[in-house]
């Protein structure tokens, strides 16, 4: 399990790397995180529910970030632990957070959208799930 | 970029002739060095472009163009709505009606150097910038339906700014078309803290001195001298803007697929201007620039405030103000013919030349101001359209300088602390929230604006009027 960005023009790409989809969601969640803030200074403790559903993967990988920049910018929060859960093309997810505070997160640049360049949820040749997407800063 | 398709036809006007599913050339407007610079995916996005149904003349791309979403960013494309033409919200992007707008100060640069450190500590007090800061209006329903529906001239009629304003805005600032129902509620909601906030990432209040004059009779007509200052804010509009092009972009990908559209990129997504999503997506998009257009009108209303408490005697008038992410139904000849266009232009300013009769009095000689933001430690422009320009890529210039470098790659060449002293070291004050905000937008990561500008002159889009350097800048 792991997250990575990349780079893209003005923007970040975001990339999560797991066993499963599910671990690629929530390691894809917390590279979004990083773009706003080092997730280790989050404090995992109000938790927010999440569902989605989309006509594919893609698409429900591209939900799944616009309803977290959504719930950052709507309760000016950070959220530092992901437990992703999909069936089919659904997705109920538990994200756990704490208000943001500009002293202690110092964050960076906020997150417009979650676009769909570079946008790919797929199993590599190591059978590892990747998924990702650039955002617009 | 390999040059080797393309064709140039004059010293900074390049064709990308049609083929293949292009259903018009494109067309890049740079220099040689500029053209040799853009990456590789700009013509492949202007092709994808020019293959969009009811596209009229050709896909162009401005001296700033950088790969994009679906179109480039620096892409302008006008649509027939009577030929199936399309709109897209990728078209217009995320932060619809981003834009910049400059004031007059009637101070010289010796008044500033007078007050400079508490002048950037007393308008980054009151600016709300970056990640988080909220403003200190809260808008009712009712009063977001009339935001949404009014734009600046809603704003004035709440206390923000002087009448006059109105006239140097585009669309006098009040876009009309705009149906604040077309808004869905998470939209309006990611709003509700958000009027009068700057935002962050390449958004700034800067004051800025005239450095350099290019065109002294515009420039009187502009009310620009050497040595005057004046301040420029860039900002779009915010949270209500990205949640309207994120909806709207999910809608026209599905529809696009169920419908069997192939689409080389799915931010190409679209839908015909004559249908239900293409004129329920022009409502909201025209209701996110209003947004925009007050977001900026309160943002100028604190910006006097500001100045107010150190500078009473300014009086902070507005030059003009301009969106740079846009789709605006709007005249133009085609081929000797008068026709209704929609035009989409991301990442490129409006720059409607002499005589057109949507600017104001004072500008029907000099056509629109076209104001050109640069990073913070370098100089941003102001041109002036040009009948040419018209004739050309449907009046339309350059927006900015673009990034030369990601941010991640910023951050490891400098720290915030380091810009920031490096630039106090030649006069500018930076007041940013976030150091490492700075260093991502470091002035060494941007491209040079002035190459960008020089294109645009010189490949008559629109004329190069003055130089304006900062002395300080508020960063979100």
């Amino acid at each position: 399990m792991a997250w990575e960005h990349f780079p893209h023009g003005a923007d970040v790409g975001v990339r999560g790397i797991g066993a499963t989809r599910e671990e690629a969601f929530a390691q894809a969640a917390l590279a979004l995180t990083a773009v706003l803030t080092d997730p280790a200074r989050v404090v995992s403790r109000d938790a927010v529910d999440i569902r989605c559903e989309a006509p594919d993967d893609e698409l429900l990988f591209v939900d799944w970030l616009n309803a977290l920049i959504y719930e950052m910018a709507t309760r000016s929060a950070v959220f530092g632990r992901f437990e992703v859960k999909l069936s089919d093309h659904r997705l109920e997810a538990t994200a756990w957070g704490e208000p943001l505070d500009r002293e202690r997160h110092r964050p960076r640049v906020e997150v417009k959208g979650a676009t769909y360049s570079a946008l790919s949820v797929a199993q590599g040749p190591d059978s590892v799930w990747i998924a990702q997407c650039v955002v617009d800063v | 970029m390999d040059i080797s398709r393309l064709t140039r036809k004059a010293e900074c006007e390049w064709h990308l002739p049609a083929t293949g599913a292009m259903r018009v050339p494109g067309v890049i407007y740079a220099d040689e060095a500029l053209i040799r610079a853009m990456d590789e995916k700009v013509p492949e996005q202007v092709a994808n472009v020019a293959a969009l149904p009811g596209i009229v003349k050709a896909s162009f791309a401005m001296p700033d163009a950088h790969w994009g979403y679906g179109f480039p960013i620096g892409g302008v494309a006008a649509f027939d709505p009577d030929a199936g033409g399309i709109v897209s919200a990728g078209g217009v992007g995320f932060d619809i009606s981003c834009g910049v707008r400059t004031l007059l100060t009637g101070l010289e640069v010796a008044d500033i150097e007078r007050v400079k450190r508490p002048l950037a500590d007393t308008l980054y007090a009151r600016i709300p910038a970056g990640v988080g800061s909220t403003g200190a209006l809260r808008l009712s329903p009712a009063q977001m339906d009339a935001m949404l529906a009014g734009g600046a001239r809603w704003a004035l009629g709440e206390g923000y700014g002087h009448p006059e304003d109105l006239q140097r805005i585009e669309e006098r600032g009040e876009m009309s078309g705009a149906d604040p129902h077309a808004v869905s509620d998470a939209a309006k909601k990611r709003q509700r803290e958000q009027m009068g906030t700057l935002g962050s990432g390449n958004h700034y209040l800067e004051v800025q001195r005239v450095t350099m004059l290019y065109d002294t009779a515009i420039a009187t007509a502009f009310g620009l001298e050497v040595g005057d200052v004046v301040v420029s804010i860039h900002c779009g509009s915010r949270g209500l803007g990205h949640q309207i092009g994120t909806e709207f972009l999910r809608e026209m990908a599905i529809a696009a697929k169920a419908s069997g559209i192939a689409l080389p990129e799915r931010e190409l997504a679209c839908a015909p201007i004559h249908s239900a999503v293409g004129g329920r997506y022009l409502g909201a998009m025209r209701a996110g620039m209003n947004c925009a257009l007050a977001n900026r009108q309160i943002l100028t209303h604190l910006t006097r405030e500001a100045f107010r408490t150190l500078l009473p005697h300014a009086h902070l008038s507005l030059l003009y103000d301009v969106s740079h992410n846009t789709c605006k139904e709007e005249a133009h000849v085609v081929d000797g013919k008068r026709r209704r266009l929609f035009v989409h232009r991301k990442g490129a300013t409006r720059a409607f030349g002499p005589g057109h009769p949507d600017l104001p009095e004072a500008f029907h000689s000099t056509g629109q101001p076209v104001l050109i933001g640069g990073s913070m430690g370098t100089a941003s422009y102001i041109l002036a359209g040009t009948t040419h320009g018209m004739g050309a890529a449907f009046g339309s210039a350059c927006h900015g300088a673009g990034r030369s470098m990601s941010r991640h790659e910023a951050t490891r060449h400098w720290g915030g602390r380091q810009v920031i002293d490096a630039l106090a070291g030649r006069g500018i004050l930076i007041r940013s929230p976030s150091q490492r905000g700075v260093a991502e937008e470091a002035p060494g990561a941007y491209k040079d604006v002035t190459e960008v500008v020089d294109a645009a002159d010189r490949a008559n889009l629109a004329r190069k009027v003055a130089r304006l350097e900062p002395m300080i800048c508020v960063k979100g």
